[in-house]
């Protein structure tokens, strides 16, 4: 996995430790109802508007399990290669305003998806323990003092999240690198849009990432004490949360100290973890099974279902578009993170050059493609290949084509460009060996710096001498072609 | 015990109230008005309810009477006035479970049973009381004040659907809805001389019935007879998609069953409760169930005993489950959404003093109960036992039944005891449901018919158990035990 | 087992977010005392191999549609509510001073 966002890799950690980091992933399930009752599942409504007696937790009220989520779950579920297995709703109890009934339900000792993993594009494997279906609770506002839950002066509660159904997913304390972790979740979120089981936006908050790290001398195999880091809102925040933690661990351990087993927030302005609250007594959640819900238990023909609803899932397609472009797999991530797979695969269909095509789609599309069709991309990729635009011109012709939609031919025209016939290319490198005799022998007969340094000299010229409407290749064929 | 309030269908039962009004031999205002002035000179004495709602109730009244003037459709129970134990959540009307801590909560919705009955031309006259969060066996763990029993106004009615159980009892209203978790409708009407009924785990829909033991609450009637219970069972049952633990297979109309007789049934008396292991069952109790027995042998049953062995580790089970489930169902009372608020500086502070003052000392006792048997620790030898001590006591009733159709108990070790003689000692308290508790935990049906009286002159009920679903077969022993009753009482209504 | 002390009520009244008395945690010391030990009866049990039963029914995949339903009138919802404030529900601080 490339990261873009930064363009380099972090470094993670002195020398001699080692990163052991796990990812917790909640992930909102974009079903039309919440998850046990009718209301809508929608982001964005005035407060305590999508509300009734269930999701308000109001005495006497009751859950009913929405069967859409437990099918979303259960493809999630395949599509990490869990087990998917019969599950058991579970009351997870704490007081907590944002939770109407105070208690969470979710599930605890029998979830419906485990075991499972997750392949990175570079081939390292991340174990998923379990992958399970729970509740979200409603979000509270600070008010007053700097809107920070520490000086808030009171708080508000909008329930309209109460209710909507999440997705937890626990992977192993696999990660060894933060880059890795942002691949971990890049690659979630693409397994999650291809199942179209959550829009997984992180700064909406329908995906959120809590990290739990901690560190350990290099060939060790040891846990150490490991802290959980929430508010992250990113996956830049999340390299660099993992950072900044794992090198506050490392910071203690060698002075002699500890670090605490505890919860702690992100402060991405001041780039630090902060300790949450500490709590008088030690969680004791007093899990029991819910028993206002009866157990799931999947049938055969429920998982051959799921199964047959399972698509084409990214590392799929990359093995799939490496393979028609012929390149390696990770080279071909950011085109499928970005979903244009299918805009490339059906470009090299109708006979588009493969190689530059994914040069485009890498650099020159990163907002999309706009209006542009793929036989139409396909049509301009056949110009720039055989040269009638120089890349320059290609650059100008597919910004309209995105813009407009407007074929290439149509576009070049407009814009005036045509092809240099070949013999007046030939014309003017006569010229400039006649002007440039020395340059010309020391392309022609030189070492190989100077042929290639002489080679950069005369298609200068040619360029210049053309205003840049020579295409780069055609000029390279003829120059080899007098040498 | 002459003057006492105690009246039962002191104007008709159900049946044959929603028969005159179908007629418009009787209006439903008038049947009202009947009722509410009973109300009116008892009330004061018996604390029935929590609250009277006679200005809902009147204009709900003329509407029956306007529909049956027009022509139009009315249902099984037009012009009958309902009780509604106040766990049940009434829209627009005040739903205390006798706490503090629901103070001043109108809930907006009507719980199924409720929607139901009004559906079926039944008119809600008021909230009766109960023990705090039906957690009791006296009414007397009451916010608003203990409910008297109206055969002796200065004995309990049993609990904690005891305030449903007096309206009844007290001709208030022909028939009422309580709710039963360890017992709470079968011996407040033991103790009440009516029909309590304890239906099938999922025969009745819980929803908007305010959770105590998630896994144990029924909702089920008091009636003065055995036809009426059968009558409200079948508009009250039935499938409910609001509640996901609700029955998809019931067990059909009861009414159509009544006159089936017992010839052919075996009938089998639970040895621990009749003289076995179980200590408490008072000498007269005793007598009257085995008068029971001997009733339905005459009537051609056959009759035997059969011991459920682990049915003495029912009490010590359910004290384990029901306040675990209690304790978080209960967790939601923390001053935010509705209800009562304490001020404190911040939310747990809030918390804890809103729940501190709002719930009263048994409820504080069971949520802390709850929460130790599921804390860490100690959540496999408490809770963990306590769920699979009712795989066994479900093995052993299943062993019975493959010899009985149905069995026979006491519905209470007493009669009626008097008011303040067990309140400062719980475990005492909870001995009172020892009888009932079995199937609370095994999800089956059961119910207590009123036999004759005790040494005191004070009604006791027999309680009959049936299988899952079995509730036909328990309605017919019901019937028999009924007409046994009355033949003894000279009576031939 | 091991006898409830003072401490473990003091614990779970905490849990349960109570506030209790010296005097009523000695009290409910005692009394839920009594109650744990009928419980321990219990342990005479061999109940190694017997499952729990969680629900009586044992229903099973009780599902509904993922169909929309309409939800409640907001002021309905807010009219019970011990304090309201620009459409949404009024609680102090989540943190302050104890």
């Amino acid at each position: 996995m490339s990261d873009t966002t930064t363009g380099r890799r972090e470094p993670t950690l002195p020398d001699g430790w080692e990163l052991v980091c796990g990812l917790e992933v909640h992930v909102e399930l974009s079903t039309a109802t919440k998850l046990f009752c009718g209301c809508p599942n929608e982001f964005g409504a005035e407060p305590n508007t999508n509300v009734c007696p269930t999701c308000l937790g109001l005495p006497g009220s009751l859950p009913v399990m929405n069967g859409a989520a437990v099918t979303s779950a259960m493809r999630l579920g395949r599509a990490l290669d869990c087990r998917v297995q019969p599950s058991v709703m579970a009351r997870k109890n704490y007081f907590y305003p944002d939770m109407p009934k105070d208690f969470q339900t979710s599930q605890y000792d029998q979830p419906t998806n485990e075991d499972g993993h997750l392949d990175l594009p570079d081939g390292t494997t991340i174990r998923v323990e379990r992958a399970h279906i729970e509740e979200d609770t409603g979000k509270s506002t600070h008010v007053g003092g700097d809107g920070r839950i520490t000086s808030a002066e009171y708080s508000l509660i909008d329930y309209n999240r109460a209710g909507v159904p999440l997705l937890e997913i626990v992977s192993h304390p696999d990660i060894r690198t933060a880059e890795e972790a942002k691949a971990y979740v890049a690659e979630l979120r693409g397994i999650v849009l291809a199942l179209d089981v959550s829009d997984a936006r992180m700064e909406e908050g329908s995906m959120r990432v809590d990290a739990n790290v901690s560190v350990r001398p290099v060939g060790s195999d040891e846990l150490r004490t490991r802290c959980e880091i929430k508010n992250i809102n990113s996956l830049s925040s999340l390299g660099r949360a993992i950072v900044h933690e794992a090198n506050r661990h490392v910071d203690l351990w060698t002075t002699g100290e500890r670090p605490l087993q505890e919860t702690r927030h992100w402060d991405e302005e001041a780039g630090r973890t902060r300790s949450g609250r500490s709590k008088e007594d030690a969680e004791d959640y007093r899990y029991f099974p819910e028993p206002d819900l009866t157990p799931l238990q999947p049938s055969e023909v429920d998982l051959e279902a799921v199964d047959a609803s399972i698509p084409e899932l990214p590392a799929q397609t990359r093995a799939r578009l490496a393979d028609v472009a012929g390149v390696t797999p990770p080279e071909v991530g950011l085109i499928v993170d970005r979903g244009q797979a299918s805009f490339a695969l059906d470009a090299i269909d109708s006979g588009a050059d493969a190689g530059r095509v994914l040069v485009h789609l890498t650099n020159n599309l990163a907002d999309g493609v706009g209006e542009m069709s793929s036989s139409a991309f396909a049509g301009l990729v056949a110009m720039e290949v055989g040269g009638e635009l120089s890349s320059t011109q290609t650059k100008e012709v597919l910004a309209d084509m995105v813009a407009t939609g407007r074929d290439a031919p149509v576009v070049a025209a407009e814009k005036g460009f045509e092809a240099m016939d070949t013999s007046e290319l030939e014309g003017l490198l006569d010229g400039l060996i006649a002007d440039h005799p020395g340059e010309w022998e020391r392309f022609s007969t030189g070492d190989e710096g100077d042929a290639k340094k002489m080679a950069g000299f005369f298609t200068g010229q040619i360029m210049k001498a053309t205003r840049g409407q020579a295409d780069g290749k055609v000029v390279a064929q003829l120059l080899n072609s007098r040498k | 015990m002459s003057d006492s309030p105690a009246a039962p269908a002191a104007f008709g039962t159900a049946v044959e109230i929603a028969s005159a009004v179908k007629a418009g031999e009787r209006s439903a205002l008038g049947v009202l008005e009947e009722h509410l002035g009973r109300i009116g000179a008892h009330e004061s004495s018996v604390h029935a309810f929590n609250a009277v709602i006679e200005d809902e109730a009147r204009s709900r009244a003329m509407e029956i009477d306007d529909a049956i003037a027009s022509g139009a459709e009315v249902g099984a129970l037009a012009g009958v006035p309902v009780a509604i134990k106040d766990n049940m959540c009434t829209r627009g009307v005040p739903t205390t479970c006798s706490s503090r801590i629901l103070d001043g909560w109108k809930p907006p919705y009507d719980a199924t049973v409720v929607t139901r009955l009004r559906e079926a031309g039944a008119i809600v006259v008021g909230k009766t009381n109960l023990d705090e969060f039906a957690m009791g066996s006296s009414t007397e763990n009451s916010a608003f004040g203990p409910t008297h029993n109206p055969w002796d106004l200065t004995r309990v009615p049993g609990g904690s659907s005891g305030g449903s159980a007096a309206a009844v009892a007290a001709g208030f209203s022909p028939i009422s809805l309580g709710s039963d978790t360890g017992g709470s409708i079968r011996q407040p009407a033991s103790l009440c001389g009516v029909v309590g009924v304890k239906p099938t785990y999922g025969a009745v829909s819980r929803y908007g019935l305010i959770a105590f033991g998630s896994s144990l609450d029924q909702i089920g009637p008091f009636t003065t007879d055995v036809h009426d219970a059968a009558v409200i069972m079948d508009t009250i049952g039935g499938h409910d998609p609001l509640d996901s633990t609700s029955a998809t297979d019931g067990h059909g109309s009861l009414e159509s069953v009544l006159s089936d007789g017992v010839d052919g049934l075996r009938v089998g008396l639970i040895t621990e409760m009749t003289g076995g292991a179980i200590d408490g069952i008072a000498p007269d109790v005793l007598a009257r169930v085995r008068a029971a027995a001997e009733a339905l042998a005459a009537a051609g049953a056959t009759v035997g005993e059969v011991s459920v062995p682990s049915s003495v580790y029912g009490l010590s089970a359910y004290y384990m489950v029901a306040p675990a489930e209690a304790s978080s169902n209960l967790a939601r009372f923390d001053g935010v959404r509705y209800g009562l608020r304490v001020d404190g500086s911040n939310t747990a502070a809030m918390h804890t003093a809103t729940r501190t003052e709002g719930f009263g000392d048994e409820v504080k006792r069971r949520i802390m109960l709850g929460t130790y048997a599921l804390s860490a620790g100690y959540r496999d030898a408490y809770y963990g036992s306590a769920q699979k001590v009712r795989t066994l006591i479900i093995e052993d009733f299943d062993r019975a039944y493959a010899d009985f159709d149905v069995l026979l108990s006491p519905a209470s070790p007493t009669t009626a005891f008097e008011m303040g003689a067990k309140t400062a000692d719980p475990l005492a308290m909870y001995l009172n449901d020892v009888c009932t508790i079995p199937s609370n935990l095994s999800g089956q049906p059961a119910m207590s018919v009123p036999f004759g009286t005790g040494d005191d002159g004070l009604p006791i009920g027999v309680q009959v158990l049936a299988p899952l679903m079995g509730e036909p077969v328990m309605f017919r022993v019901a019937a028999a035990l009924e007409a046994a009753q009355r033949l003894e009482d000279g009576e031939s209504r | 087992m091991s006898k409830l002390s003072r401490d473990d009520v003091a614990h779970v009244a905490r849990l349960a977010m109570l506030d209790l008395s010296e005097a009523e945690i000695d009290t409910f010391t005692a009394q839920l005392g009594d109650v744990l030990e009928t419980a321990d009866a219990m342990a005479e049990l061999d109940l190694a191999s017997v499952e729990p039963t969680h629900h009586p029914l044992g229903l099973v995949n009780v599902v509904r549609p993922d169909d929309v339903r309409p939800s409640l009138d907001r002021d309905e919802v807010l009219s019970q509510a011990p304090e309201a404030e620009d459409g949404r529900f009024r609680v102090p601080p989540a943190l302050g001073e104890e």
